[in-house]
């Protein structure tokens, strides 16, 4: 919200430097973005009068002598401009100065004749015509006489200003306006408030034949309108169009200004009909039909339908409520007579119809803000003020009001003064809390112990009372006045993280020690990182939660496995030289329960792992899940897994824990390596293992409570046995064989494979060292012998299994 | 019988001299203190002798072992001390050489972060409680006082997956639903992630948030200052003030932004706080009435206050991150910069 220092203070009498008043602002919750002083870029620009003026002949240039007062009397500048004369006074940029743009200014000689400095436009003050009379001329600035040479040509061209743009919270759409920050200010300061005026004189006689009607009052709770006669078009004062410039609009003419002037300064959008070319007598705000058509102000054609509202001539459209006015019935120079209408339209309504069609003005943005009917009313009776006050037509005595039966009084509620220090934990004295609410200009009547309040009518944001009251007292009395206390009168509660969450710590803490960086990814990227998965069309994977309103096509989809985000994380580290490393993400995945959603989707946390790099391989992964199982006091089993889509089939596997499948992990499968976003010379060679496991699964196996087993009282017996077996034959299948014959095996660990002549070719020699365990007695040479007979037996009879001789 | 023993001693004297390692030296032992040695030769020599001399020459005898075996053991321990300084010498190190080592992983920063501010808060009595990250209108919105038409809608970008439901806005949907389980008095922290249609140096689509809580009788705006005073003095460090001043959110009323005074100068003005001499930090508020209604709790009984942090934020305040894209780039540089 801009607002110009000057025309604020037309409002309340300021004594206090633009730079005060922002602090005081800041202060009771207004924060000014960005304090913009016009002159901010213009230094050592002075008024000059040219002494003499030569024309050099053979160029377009003048040499001047210019009188700048006490920078010097008899300064040399050549010009190019031509309306340059003997006399002029016009704005000299001395020689070191600066001007808006960045542009600075330094004695140098033109065409080889000494220039000390240059002789401005009013553009090159950053001027325009509605600033300065005269600044859009082509050539030089051409100053009043009385203007005194040496002078700081700021105040001279009225850039001794500065404009506040000032943040305003949802909540205070009454201070969207010129006025509304005045009547802040104007409390603020504990001064009163200049309200603009407000009369007018009514002539000729009553309108007859014409009704104004609102069909869809749910979304126009108020309508105002009134006629205008005898319009005399015109160009709008000087005060006017610099007020409109300083906020950025182009003076059109008198009677568009003044709708312009009446948004700025009231908050209160306004909009006037050409009458001669509305074609029945009567106005209709309804509902747009379907396919209906209208083509706004600035050409561009939308097809309408129930969800938006218009303003209608009885037939056809003729303005998009609130948003902008139909092509049809635009004032132009020739308007004779004119309908004004100053509304309340709903704010959704405006900003799904702005939002929808795309057209976002001015208006829509006051509408979607909120517009309160003290606004509407204010606004009407101001704009008839200044048709008439500058004398731009006639106003008709009759004025059309709908309304919807709304009270037209402020809210009014019962208050106690003990309850609001309550909130606030201090002790406001009585007679400041009050002179506050008055100043904010709340009706306080003293009603016993409680206080009678009514609210101001454009505060349509107080609604619960005391809350409300405690926050207008505090942020006018000051926030410093808080005395921080630390729940003095409060119950002691328990806090802490709950298990669930304190596990999640341990398990991250375990990745941490066996070397993994925890990463944080987006939760949602698009189905073509799924394809880039090879993830099947019909897989579970593809049910999807899918963003209406993406941000970007990157982000489309809440995503349904991490395995595509860490893959990328590793790219990107690859790409940047990180040439190792292991990383894990422990997130949400997402899964609707239906399609379409009816119901909130089941979130469920899954723990991706990421390990790349040279000494990576499928068993320094497998060995950091065994870690993780064994710091988790689970055991992990494993499976081969040859339909992981982005797995290698050979070098994957399933996890399970406790007889559960609870994830995957393997090599990159090297159809996936081929298509990385990497050098084509060097991707073969990075060694890329990715693995994901459903964390809730995981979690569910985790013991809750650990008892402590006594310490075996005699020492394990080991035996080495080296097995001569066929090549298909797995170690997970043998050491299976070795525990189930013999339940006294308390572990079992291959430290050797053999291929070699010796034994045979498609064979294998495995070395294991068996460890025995019985926790009453110590195992004698003989019961061992036994172990090992009934071992080697078991494995020659399941897998064929012989004893290397 | 002398002389021969001096002569005796003088060659083992030599022999001991000449042994430079424990091969020589057992050879030294069993020429002359072994059981065969020249030693014992003199000893079976005693027989010889008449048993009158026997006892004296036995003692001289004895006495002559006891030297000898003495000078051999003086001269072992010569050679041992040599052979321990030889041993050392060849072990030696270059201990400038790199160390080989597994280095552990570390917790990202916005986990190292978010513990921080757990810490400050559990001990306080804040349970900390997780909920939804995609939620229904309902818990973002409209129990927490932002009816369908509010603009206070518009003060956020919203991404949607279905007419009613949205990825959480705020970490304020944890509020309502914690609400729903416990009834004060409550003191309740809720972390997660939270979206918004945002992108740029500071924002990001995605970000983390943590809702704090409490609610009990007599509950005011001091002790909501009270107790940022503590968060603010534990994680920016024991000199730094708060400052409230007027805001608004629609779930608190009255509602204060919260800037801290600036750690880096002090307050005396420099880049980190724009030369003001203070950094927002989070927004916070009295709970509003009608957010307490909506979980069944009596605003006339029990009041309270709300505040909601911006993870990153404080992470990137903390650690001088000017890039809030970087918590999610996951560059190995930027993750093992940190500890926990």
């Amino acid at each position: 919200m801009k607002v110009p220092f000057s025309w604020l203070k037309r409002y309340v009498d300021i004594d206090i430097t633009p730079e005060e008043l922002e602090e005081k602002l800041f202060g009771c919750g207004f924060e000014v973005e960005e304090l913009i002083r016009l002159d901010a870029e213009i230094d050592r620009v002075v008024v000059g009068v040219v002494t003499s003026c030569e024309k050099i002949e053979g160029t377009h240039l003048h040499l001047c002598k210019v009188d700048c007062g006490e920078y010097g009397r008899d300064i040399q500048i050549c010009t190019g401009a031509d309306n340059v004369y003997t006399g002029m006074h016009t704005p000299a940029a001395l020689d070191g100065s600066t001007l808006p743009g960045g542009v600075t200014i330094m004695a140098k000689p033109l065409r080889g004749i000494p220039s000390a400095g240059m002789l401005c436009s009013g553009d090159e003050l950053g001027l325009n015509e509605d600033l300065y009379p005269g600044a859009e001329y082509y050539g030089l600035l051409d100053l009043p006489k009385d203007t005194v040479p040496g002078e700081p040509i700021a105040p001279v061209v009225g850039l001794d200003d500065c404009i506040f743009d000032i943040a305003i919270t949802a909540n205070r759409p009454d201070c969207q306006s010129v006025l509304g920050i005045a009547r802040e200010v104007a409390a603020i300061l504990g001064k009163p408030l200049k309200m603009p005026e407000t009369d007018y004189r009514i002539t000729g006689e009553p309108v007859e034949n014409f009704s104004i009607r609102v069909e869809a009052q749910d979304l126009c709770p108020r309508y105002l309108g009134h006629q205008v006669r005898n319009l005399r078009i015109a160009e709008s004062p000087r005060w006017m169009r610099r007020d409109l410039a300083l906020c950025g609009l182009r003076s059109i003419n008198n009677v568009v200004d003044i709708t312009n002037y009446v948004m700025l300064e009231i908050g209160q959008p306004m909009h006037a009909f050409d009458r001669d070319t509305l074609e029945s007598s009567e106005i209709i705000v309804r509902r747009a039909r379907e396919e209906e058509e209208i083509t706004t102000l600035d050409g561009k054609s939308f097809k309408l339908g129930p969800e938006n509202l218009v303003i209608c001539d009885g037939e056809k459209p003729v303005a998009l409520a609130g948003v902008m006015g139909g092509l049809n019935s635009e004032i132009t120079g020739q308007t004779k007579e004119l309908l004004f209408e100053a509304a309340k339209f709903a704010r959704d309504s405006i900003r799904k119809t702005a939002r929808s069609l795309g057209q976002n003005t001015d208006s829509s943005s006051h509408f979607e803000k909120g517009i309160s009917e003290y606004s509407v009313e204010l606004g009407m009776e101001r704009a008839l003020h200044l048709i008439d006050a500058l004398n731009c037509g006639d106003i008709a005595p009759n004025r059309y009001d709908c309304d919807a039966g709304q009270a037209k009084e402020g809210k009014t509620f019962r208050a106690s003064l003990a309850r609001i220090n309550a909130i606030l934990g201090i002790e406001i004295p009585e007679e400041t809390a009050l002179e506050i609410l008055r100043r904010l200009e709340f009706r306080v009547k003293k009603d016993g112990a409680f206080l009678k309040v009514t609210a101001p009518r454009w505060r349509e944001d107080i609604e619960v009372g005391e809350p409300d009251l405690a926050e207008e007292i505090i942020r006018m009395y000051g926030f410093d006045h808080i005395t921080p206390t630390f729940l003095t009168d409060s119950t002691v509660t328990n806090g802490g993280k709950r298990p669930e969450m304190k596990t999640e710590d341990r398990v991250k803490r375990a990745l941490c020690s066996s070397g993994f960086y925890e990463a944080m990814t987006m939760s949602f990227y698009a189905e073509e990182d799924l394809d880039a998965m090879h993830v099947a069309k019909d897989a579970p994977e593809r049910n999807t939660v899918r963003i209406m309103n993406p941000i970007n096509a990157n982000f489309t989809i809440m995503r349904t496995i991490l395995a595509p985000s860490l893959l990328k994380v590793v790219v990107g580290n690859l790409k940047k030289g990180n040439t190792e490393g292991r990383l894990f993400e422990l997130a949400n995945v997402y899964a609707p329960k239906e399609l379409p959603m009816t119901q909130l989707p089941k979130e469920t946390k899954h723990l991706g792992l990421a390990a790349f790099g040279a000494e990576e391989d499928f068993f320094t992964v497998k060995g950091a899940l065994e870690d993780l199982a064994e710091s988790l006091g689970c055991c992990f089993s494993y499976e081969r897994a040859e339909d992981v889509p982005y797995l290698h089939p050979g070098i994957a596997a399933y996890v399970l824990c406790g007889g559960e499948r609870i994830g995957c992990f393997g090599k990159l499968a090297n159809i996936m390596t081929r298509e990385l976003d990497l050098p084509k010379d060097s991707k073969e060679n990075y060694k890329i293992f990715l693995g994901e496991l459903d964390y809730e699964k995981l979690a569910a196996h985790i013991p809750a409570q650990l008892k402590y087993k006594p310490i075996p009282a005699f020492p394990d017996l080991t035996r080495d046995l080296s097995l001569v077996t066929s090549e298909e034959t797995t170690c997970g299948a043998i050491e299976e064989e070795i525990r189930k014959a013999c339940p006294q095996v308390s572990r079992v660990e291959l430290f050797d494979i053999y291929r070699g002549i010796q034994i045979g070719l498609g064979k294998k020699s495995m070395s294991f060292k068996i460890s025995f365990r019985q926790d009453d007695k110590a195992i004698d040479q003989e019961t061992e012998e036994r172990y090992v007979k009934k071992i080697l037996g078991n494995l020659k009879f399941r897998l064929g299994t012989e004893i290397r001789g | 019988m002398d002389e021969r023993m001096s002569e005796l001693r003088a060659r083992i004297e030599e022999a001991l001299a000449n042994a430079h390692n424990k091969e020589e030296l057992a050879v030294v032992w069993q020429n002359y203190l072994g059981k065969k040695g020249q030693v014992a030769e003199l000893m079976k020599g005693l027989g010889k002798l008449s048993p009158e001399e026997r006892p004296a020459m036995g003692k001289v005898i004895n006495e002559f072992k006891g030297l000898a075996q003495a000078a051999y053991e003086a001269r072992a321990a010569v050679l041992e001390a040599l052979e321990l300084e030889a041993k050392n010498r060849a072990e030696r190190v270059d201990i400038t050489l790199p160390a080989r080592r597994r280095p552990a992983g570390n917790l990202h920063p916005i986990t190292i972060t978010k513990n921080e501010i757990i810490d400050v808060f559990a001990g306080m009595g804040f349970e900390i409680y997780e909920s939804p990250e995609i939620e229904d209108d309902d818990h973002n919105f409209t129990r927490l006082n932002v009816p369908k038409n509010h603009p206070a809608r518009d003060m956020q970008d919203t991404f949607y997956v279905a007419d009613d439901i949205v990825l959480r806005t705020q970490t304020s949907a944890g509020q309502i639903r914690y609400m729903d389980e416990v009834k004060p008095p409550l003191k309740v922290l809720v972390p997660g992630r939270v979206f918004r249609s945002d992108s740029d140096a500071t924002h990001s689509p995605m970000f983390h948030q943590m809702e704090g809580l409490v609610v009990d009788e007599h509950i005011t705006l001091g002790d909501l200052q009270g107790m940022l005073d503590v968060f603010v003095r534990k994680i920016f460090g024991p000199e730094v003030k708060t400052r409230l001043r007027p805001s608004y959110f629609p779930f608190t009323e009255p509602s204060a932004e919260v800037d801290v005074s600036c750690f880096q100068c002090g307050g005396k003005g420099c880049s980190l706080c724009k030369h003001t001499g203070w950094i927002e930090i989070l927004g916070s508020g009295v709970v509003h009435h009608s957010v307490l209604e909506s979980c069944g709790i009596d605003p006339e009984k029990y009041s309270g206050f709300a505040f909601g942090i911006g993870i990153e934020r404080i992470a990137m305040l903390k650690y001088g991150i000017s890039n809030i894209g970087l918590f999610f780039e996951n560059d190995l540089r930027f993750l093992k910069q940190f500890k926990d």
